[in-house]
């Protein structure tokens, strides 16, 4: 048999300057090269994706004088799934005097997670932090404030400070809509153009740089092509493989995948986070899953009945017949351990029965003890706005019972390989927010997704772009350049090629069969047998896909179908290196569980001696196995150590 | 639940639609709205003909995506929620319900359910925002903000942008999404300097649009997924008031 990957040259550098951690970026910056403000009109960059990242580098472009292409594929900017992250956002401003600092959140997200990822970046990332509450609330973010008119904070999972600032249970709304009207401001100005329902189906590359993108016109499909002096990726994450995950409907990977099958490295795709709390499943025709917030953790409870198999209401189960299993194993963190330790957590409790729910699949999150502590109001204060979405879906009254939840697909922290520039490995293409793998590791700690996505488009993007498009490195091209063309041919015949299938099943058929493939053996918990075999269950359907697939109308009209069945045959792709990426790594490390690899009491355990690299994966053409191409981590300002939140 | 859905089909905006009648089996009572279409959509498509176009996309009720008018009503039966968590149990075996796009004259039909609503875009272009480049903020703590004045702007500042106001509004008014918007940086002490600029920008954009004028009917609010309530329009007048004279000196 083939082999499943190849082994090539290490990445050599990843840009991070030398010198001590607290100056990397200010060297960076002071090193970057500067464009002057007449000349920074000539120069155009298209960004794809409005989410936080994208619309705040989109503005913050704009607002410096660049010339912007923004697209996205909903119906408005503001729709983009950053609205929909409830909990809150990082910043090391210690306005609670509890000890925090830029160090200690660096320190708790090197640790959070579990020392994969770049001890550079993640500097950086704590270091501006504190610029990303003040640059919101200028724009009239309305954050949370205590009575004499300061703003509130409250803790999250992993860490013992409570530096969380949230705006009620609809951080992400109120944090995208800021990001949103600066961006239509300077829609206003005549700096930024923006194309809604307009998806990005290939990237164009000139003389080895990025140059460009085809997209397709969802309303009336019209395929174009837009060239610039550099692309920037703001696409969000690729947790839909899973079919069912709490991303929006039409979260894909297809732009990240577009650009790394034209060169880009994708970085450490088996890193997925799954989050613990989530409205269980509810039956086949499930569409989406539901987040409720981990900020519910701050004053809920988890817990089982210590019986396997009891089927009593909640309100029968005397104190000391439940398991409140999180405090019991993690007294130090209790209820506030990272995602993937209470995930795994719910499911070791499902796994020996004492699920809670239909088919068992949920474990109960109960505010009662809040509520006797501090009143129903002061809790329908905090939380009204998810409680009420936990009755709406599940009939049940979250002030009465306890709620169930259980893990649930939320956030990939891999992404495409991008360097201490956010540049990708093709030259004047940068990748930011989630669509990138920079700084989470190998799983990501609450609240800090909304802080990665602005720090990339507020302040670090706008200072390192600039020393790329300053040395003016491309030369002019119009969309008749023979790349621009051959871009838009290839997505014109792959379009056909799906309306011409003519098959049996539909699209939404395929991918619920290969969630469930990806969900059963790259879940929560992975081996090698059950990997070996993903991947051959992924290619049997990916080849059924291609010759029987069902897809209905014609391209030049609005056609939902047709917009699925592209996204979907790209998650075929992603998921056969997601496998790939979780079998080479025997190890366990944060969110990847490998069976083989944990302690006595059933920990991940990390090799750091084998598998202290970033897995960063190139495309070697279609058929042809991935070549490795391995990031080396060096730590010289924490210590390697074994994970402990006991 | 055996379900019959009388649903608006227009192939195009300039094409001639009409109402066309399907039925759906096996409906559970568990299911979204949005996933009764979707098995409608699985029939539709096994059958080889067109699924119905609908907008939706993070189907938590947030991202303002969805649309529908149900049964008359925009969002549907259930006060204070979007048509994506809106839930079949609220239906009964048996019942017929007509879903249709939004409507009024400025948000043109694409196809089937699926309306054009960029004028809201430009309605923000035209002032929806405070001026506030990156780099030039004040520390955050620099500005007290009382909590009542940041509660009212938090309360204004949902509106999740969906057009179910307008969608309801028999003059086809978006004054309330407008209102909201006043509302949410007016009370705010970082948005005062272009209060009363902002409110009359907007509401000259709104007018441009061909959205109508307000005339206190309140079927905005009463359609709300989110409960904006109608006296953000009364502070957008106020506002848009003091900026006339300004404006005529």
């Amino acid at each position: 048999m083939e082999p499943l990957f190849t082994v090539g040259e290490p990445i050599q550098d990843a840009k991070a300057p030398a010198g001590p951690l607290q100056d990397q970026w200010e060297t960076r910056r002071f090193g970057a090269k500067l464009i002057n403000p007449a000349n920074r009109r000539k120069l155009s960059v298209i960004i794809v994706g409005t989410g936080l990242a994208g619309s705040s580098a989109a503005a913050t472009l704009g607002e410096a004088g660049y010339h912007v292409k923004s697209f996205c594929y909903q119906d408005s900017p503001r729709r983009a799934h950053s609205i929909a992250a409830q909990g809150g956002i990082n910043a090391a401003k210690n306005y609670r005097n509890d000890g925090d600092s830029i160090r200690r959140l660096f320190y708790d997200t090197v640790k959070g997670g579990d020392y994969r990822s770049r001890e550079s970046n993640v500097y950086r990332l704590a270091e501006v932090s504190s610029a990303i509450i003040d640059q919101c609330v200028a724009q009239g973010v309305p954050f949370a404030r205590d009575y004499g008119g300061l703003l509130d904070t409250r803790s999250f999972g992993g860490v013992q400070v409570s530096r969380t600032f949230y705006a009620r249970g609809q951080t992400g709304q109120q944090l995208l809509l800021g990001a949103y009207q600066a961006l239509e401001r300077q829609v206003s100005a005549g700096t930024v153009e923006v194309h809604t329902r307009h998806e990005m189906l290939e990237l164009i590359v000139i003389d080895g740089l990025a140059r460009g993108v085809v997209v397709r016109d969802l309303v009336d499909g019209t395929l174009e092509t837009h060239l610039a002096d550099a692309v920037v990726l703001a696409t969000g994450g690729y947790g839909n493989v899973y079919h069912l995950s709490t991303n929006a409907m039409g979260c894909n990977t297809s732009a990240t995948w577009r650009a790394h099958r034209k060169g880009a490295l994708f970085a450490n795709p088996c890193f997925t986070q799954i989050h613990p709390t989530c409205i269980p499943v509810s039956g086949e025709h499930q569409s989406k899953l539901t987040l409720m917030s981990e900020s519910l953790r701050n004053d809920g409870r988890i817990w089982v009945p210590v019986q396997a198999g009891d089927t009593r209401a909640p309100g029968d189960i005397p104190k000391d017949e439940r398991d409140y299993y999180l405090e019991r194993q993690y007294p130090a963190f209790g209820n506030l351990v990272p995602r993937d330790v209470a995930s795994r957590a719910a499911k070791n409790q499902c796994d020996a029965g004492r699920g809670v729910g239909p088919g068992g699949r949920g474990v109960y999150l109960d505010l009662a003890d809040a509520i006797t502590r501090l009143g129903r109001d002061a809790i329908e204060e905090k939380y009204g706005n998810l409680l009420d979405m936990y009755q709406k879906i599940t009939d049940e009254d979250p002030y009465r019972s306890p709620m169930r939840i259980y893990p649930a697909v939320h956030y990939t922290m891999g992404g495409l390989w991008v360097d201490y520039d956010l540049e990708s490995t093709i030259p004047g293409l940068f990748v930011i927010g989630e669509a990138n793998y920079s700084d989470h590791g190998a799983n990501r700690l609450g609240a800090s997704a909304l802080m990665q996505g602005l720090a990339d488009g507020y302040f670090i993007l706008p200072n390192t772009i600039n020393d790329y498009l300053a040395k003016n490195p491309v030369g002019t091209a119009d969309s008749s350049h023979p790349e621009a063309v051959k871009a838009l041919e290839t997505v014109r015949e792959r379009l056909n090629r799906f309306l011409s299938i003519a098959g049996n099943r539909t699209v939404d058929s395929f991918h619920k069969e290969l969630g469930a493939i990806v969900w059963e053996y790259c879940g929560m918990e992975r081996n090698a047998e059950g990997l070996e075999h993903a991947v051959g269950l992924i290619r049997a359907l990916k080849a059924e896909f291609w010759l029987d697939v069902k897809v209905t109308g014609m391209n030049e009209e609005l056609n939902q179908t047709l917009e699925r069945a592209g996204r979907v045959a790209d998650f075929f792709e992603l998921a056969e290196l997601m496998c790939i990426d979780a079998l080479h790594r025997g190890e366990s490390c944060g969110s990847h569980f490998r069976t083989e690899s944990q302690t006595g009491d059933g920990e991940a355990l990390r090799n750091d001696d084998a598998f202290a690299y970033v897995a960063a994966w190139e495309f070697t053409g279609e058929g042809s196995p991935p070549r490795l191409r391995k990031e080396n981590l060096e730590y010289h300002n924490v210590e390697l150590a074994q994970r402990s939140y006991k | 639940m055996n379900i019959t859905v009388r649903i608006w089909r227009q192939h195009d905006q300039t094409a001639a639609g009409q109402m066309v009648s399907y039925r759906v089996d096996g409906v559970s009572p568990d299911m979204s709205f949005l996933e009764m279409l979707d098995v409608l959509n699985d029939q539709l498509s096994a059958a080889g003909d067109d699924p119905v176009a609908f907008d939706h996309d993070c189907r938590e009720g947030i991202c303002g995506m969805c649309s529908l008018v149900i049964n008359g009503i925009a969002h549907g039966p259930e006060a204070l929620t979007t048509t994506c968590q809106l839930y079949m149990r609220h239906f009964n075996d048996g019942d017929t319900i007509d879903i249709e796009p939004w409507r009024s004259a400025s948000f043109p039909i694409l196809r089937d359910l699926i309306v054009d609503r960029s004028a809201l875009d430009r309605i923000i272009q035209a002032g929806g925002y405070i001026s506030a480049p990156t780099g030039s903020a004040p520390d955050a703590a620099a500005t007290l903000v009382p909590k009542k004045d940041a509660d009212r702007a938090f309360d204004a500042a949902v509106c999740i942008g969906c057009g179910a106001c307008i969608a309801a509004c028999p003059n086809g008014s978006g004054m309330l999404f407008t209102g909201a918007k006043a509302n949410h940086l007016g009370v705010l002490p970082q948005g005062q300097p272009e209060r009363h600029e902002r409110a009359l920008a907007m509401v000259n954009q709104h007018d441009a649009e061909g959205f109508g004028g307000c005339t206190q009917i309140g079927e905005c609010t009463a359609v709300c997924p989110v409960g904006i309530p109608l006296d953000m329009i009364s502070f957008l007048n106020a506002d848009v008031l003091s900026a006339l004279p300004k404006e005529n000196t």
